[in-house]
């Protein structure tokens, strides 16, 4: 039956039924346990599965992940919170330099199926490392599969599906769309729901294409709807799996458009726009009307909260995008 | 092949002292046979081995030295890319190899061949690592030994994982229990992982054994860069036991390991075993020890050699006569032969497998990449490239 809940209890509940359908999977991190998350992500679930399925892990993120790897060794599915996106690096060298590379140093003989969830991004006013899009860091990362959720209905499969998946798998969660609404149907089959990495056609359009994914979907689609009035038909793809890109719907798209606007919250130089700007080129050069343009964070540490409206992607900046490209 | 007795009986309580002389020893470099050693906190520490299990004993020591010096000459060869030498440390690797029951999982550094071997495992099975062929590739659970971990330290919050996840299974709190052991150098235990892997093992009271084989260099730099005080005592702060060991005497490395891998699997939580010792080799082919390390100090360390006191007690005792001392060089000569010739004819790996087992699922892009790359090389075919 479908429900209208928030995007942030949609994975509460993905990941309750994870729990359910599979004894080994365990949660743990910072203050998951009687808390629920910082964010009550894990509200709830420690008092319905327990101390050693919903685990309270020591304030330590290197920890939390090395320890996931032995646990995923032994053949559990860890899913691994971490608090905030600022706070990952402490476990970096385990995500990039064990978690990746463990089913390539074995052969293929040793699977570490660990989900990571990251909630990123800004525009929740935050202090220092409360705000940050280190996506690129992980999507670079040949072995971990990398990807994000827009909204409640896809936070609920995804989750899921991430957790089932025997690749290890980033999970970042778009933070301020938290409290965003939509239609879950909380009893769908998880076979036969869309594939995990399979990007979609979140608006249909013909003029141009936007790319966005986690927190700037929403804006993207606003930005599609603003531009509707002006007689303008963007298509808005929700890219929702960054490593690896599904590249063939974005190719099929800006094909048929001849113009694509990538949007990110993280900065610009070394980003996934920038990989996007190159594969298109390479594969739709003859379709292209414009170059690929990008409109993404700058190229700057986080700034303070009072100054994040500014830096951060919004309607405005990307109907000028969309104009700057219709100008070319 | 040692499967002989340890006794330790500790009365309560975990104390961290080691006896007068710094360490636990049962077998000075001499060949002096101490019957037992009571450590400060009450725990009696001895072997009980048949004559047969010494004498086992003493042949993988020599058997791990003669293979290890094999990989050397190989390397000097150029057959294999790199070698990390276990020499100086075959009593800290068979005594607490040895010590591991089959049900007991083990997380090497790069160095832990000793410790391969022990488990019964084919010494073959890191070389394709050190010549190049792949990245080790083995699987961790059918062996019960998991992957050389080369970044300093990281497989102690693994091990630590793993054991978790032991008293999760149940598997703790009899003496049929599985117990984890985490092997780390005296560098590692600056490594913010390996004390956070501490933390954790304490808190969660993790069925496990950090064994810190002491070797006295983390590369060039001496223990005084490393810490303040002796590396057992770290432990206290975590709040479990930590214990010294003559790290060249077998004996003590086997009785001590026993002890605390039993403790683990009982449910009496981690114990840290510092294994004083000395890396009589570079760090690896790659360094030049002379550079940092006085002769006169590795001369000195050549007194305390753990095979020689070994085979000093065997004499002693009459439980072993120059026929044996012979048979046994003889049969790890051949051994060190065997695994020469199987090392020189491993193949080297068809390029287009490194695109194999990134992902269990695979990746489409990927699948792309692989296919460029073949049609890349075919495209040579037959223009004498």
């Amino acid at each position: 039956m479908a429900e209208t809940i928030t995007l942030g209890k949609s994975l509460n509940h993905g990941l309750r039924r994870a729990l359910e359908n599979d004894s080994k999977v365990v949660i743990m991190g910072e203050d998951v346990g009687k808390l629920g998350g910082v964010f009550r992500i894990t509200d709830g679930l420690q008092k319905d599965f327990g101390e050693d399925r919903v685990i309270d892990t020591p304030l330590a993120e290197a920890g939390i992940v090395g320890t996931a790897v032995g646990l995923a060794i032994r053949g559990y599915r860890p899913v691994c919170e971490i608090q905030f996106d600022g706070f990952v690096f402490p476990a970096y060298n385990q995500i990039v330099a064990q978690v990746a590379k463990m089913f390539y140093r074995s052969k293929g003989k040793v699977r570490v199926p660990i989900v990571i969830r990251i909630p990123f991004g800004g525009g929740i006013g935050a202090v220092e490392h409360h705000s940050e899009s280190p996506e690129a860091y992980f999507a670079h990362t040949p072995g971990l599969k990398v990807v994000t959720c827009s909204n409640p209905a896809d936070a609920y499969t995804m989750i899921q599906q991430a957790i089932a998946s025997d690749d290890p798998v980033v999970f970042f969660e778009p933070k301020r769309r938290y409290w965003e609404k939509g239609e879950v149907d909380l009893d769908a089959p998880l076979s036969g729901a869309y594939p995990l990495h399979s990007a979609r056609v979140a608006r249909p359009g013909s003029d141009a294409t936007l790319l966005a994914y986690g927190p700037m979907v929403r804006v993207a689609l606003d930005a599609a709807a603003a531009a509707a009035e002006d007689g303008r038909s963007l298509e808005v793809i929700d890219l929702r799996t960054l490593s690896p890109v599904d590249y063939p719907v974005i190719f099929e798209s800006v094909k048929r458009t001849g113009r694509a606007v990538v949007v990110h919250e993280a900065p610009g130089s070394g980003g996934l726009g920038g990989e996007l700007a190159a594969r298109i080129s390479e594969e739709c050069f003859y379709s292209l009307e414009a170059p690929v343009l990008r409109v993404t964070g700058y190229d700057i540490p986080y700034p303070a909260a009072r100054s994040e409206e500014e830096y951060l992607p919004d309607l405005d900046r990307l109907l000028d995008a969309v104009d700057r490209s219709f100008g070319w | 092949m040692a499967k002989g007795k340890a006794v330790a009986t500790r009365p309560s309580g975990g104390g961290t002292d080691a006896p007068a002389g710094g360490f636990v020893q049962l077998l000075t470099p001499d060949g002096e046979h101490v019957g037992s050693v009571t450590t400060a906190d009450g725990t009696t520490y001895s072997v009980d081995f048949t004559d047969e299990e010494y004498r086992g004993l003493y042949r993988d020591l020599v058997t791990v030295r003669r293979l290890d010096a094999e990989a050397t000459a190989l390397q000097r060869q150029g057959e294999l890319g790199l070698w990390a030498s276990l020499l100086g440390q075959e009593a800290a690797q068979v005594g607490s190899g040895r010590a591991l029951r089959t049900q007991d999982m083990a997380f090497p550094t790069y160095r832990e061949h000793g410790v391969l071997y022990c488990r019964g495992i084919d010494p073959i099975m890191p070389f394709g690592l050190f010549r190049g062929v792949d990245q080790g590739g083995w699987d961790a659970n059918e062996h019960k030994f998991n992957s050389y971990t080369i970044v300093i330290g990281s497989q102690t919050l693994h091990a630590t994982g793993y054991a978790m996840g032991v008293t999760m299974d149940g598997k703790t709190g009899s003496p049929d229990g599985e117990a984890v052991i985490a092997y780390f150098g005296d560098g590692a235990t600056s490594q913010g992982e390996v004390n956070e892997a501490f933390v954790w093992a304490g808190v969660f009271n993790a069925p496990m054994v950090f064994f810190c084989q002491n070797n006295q260099y983390a590369i060039s730099e001496p223990l005084e860069r490393q810490t303040r005080i002796p590396l057992y005592r770290r432990a206290l702060g975590y709040g479990f036991p930590g214990i010294r060991i003559d790290g060249n005497d077998v004996l003590a490395s086997y009785a001590v390991t026993r002890a605390a891998l039993d403790n683990a699997r009982n449910g009496q939580g981690p114990t840290l075993i510092e294994a004083y010792t000395y890396r009589m080799g570079a760090h690896t082919s790659s360094d030049d020890p002379t550079r940092y390390r006085i002769a006169s100090e590795v001369e000195s360390w050549k007194a305390k050699d753990p095979i020689s006191r070994v085979r000093a007690f065997l004499t002693k005792q009459q439980l072993a006569d120059e026929d044996f001392f012979g048979e046994v060089d003889e049969n790890a000569r051949k051994l060190a032969l065997d695994l020469r010739e199987r090392v020189l004819a491993m193949p080297d790996p068809q390029p287009v497998t490194m695109f194999d087992h990134v992902y269990p699922n695979g990746s489409p892009d990927l699948d792309e990449q692989r296919k460029a790359f073949t049609e890349y090389h075919a495209s040579f075919e037959g223009s004498g490239h």
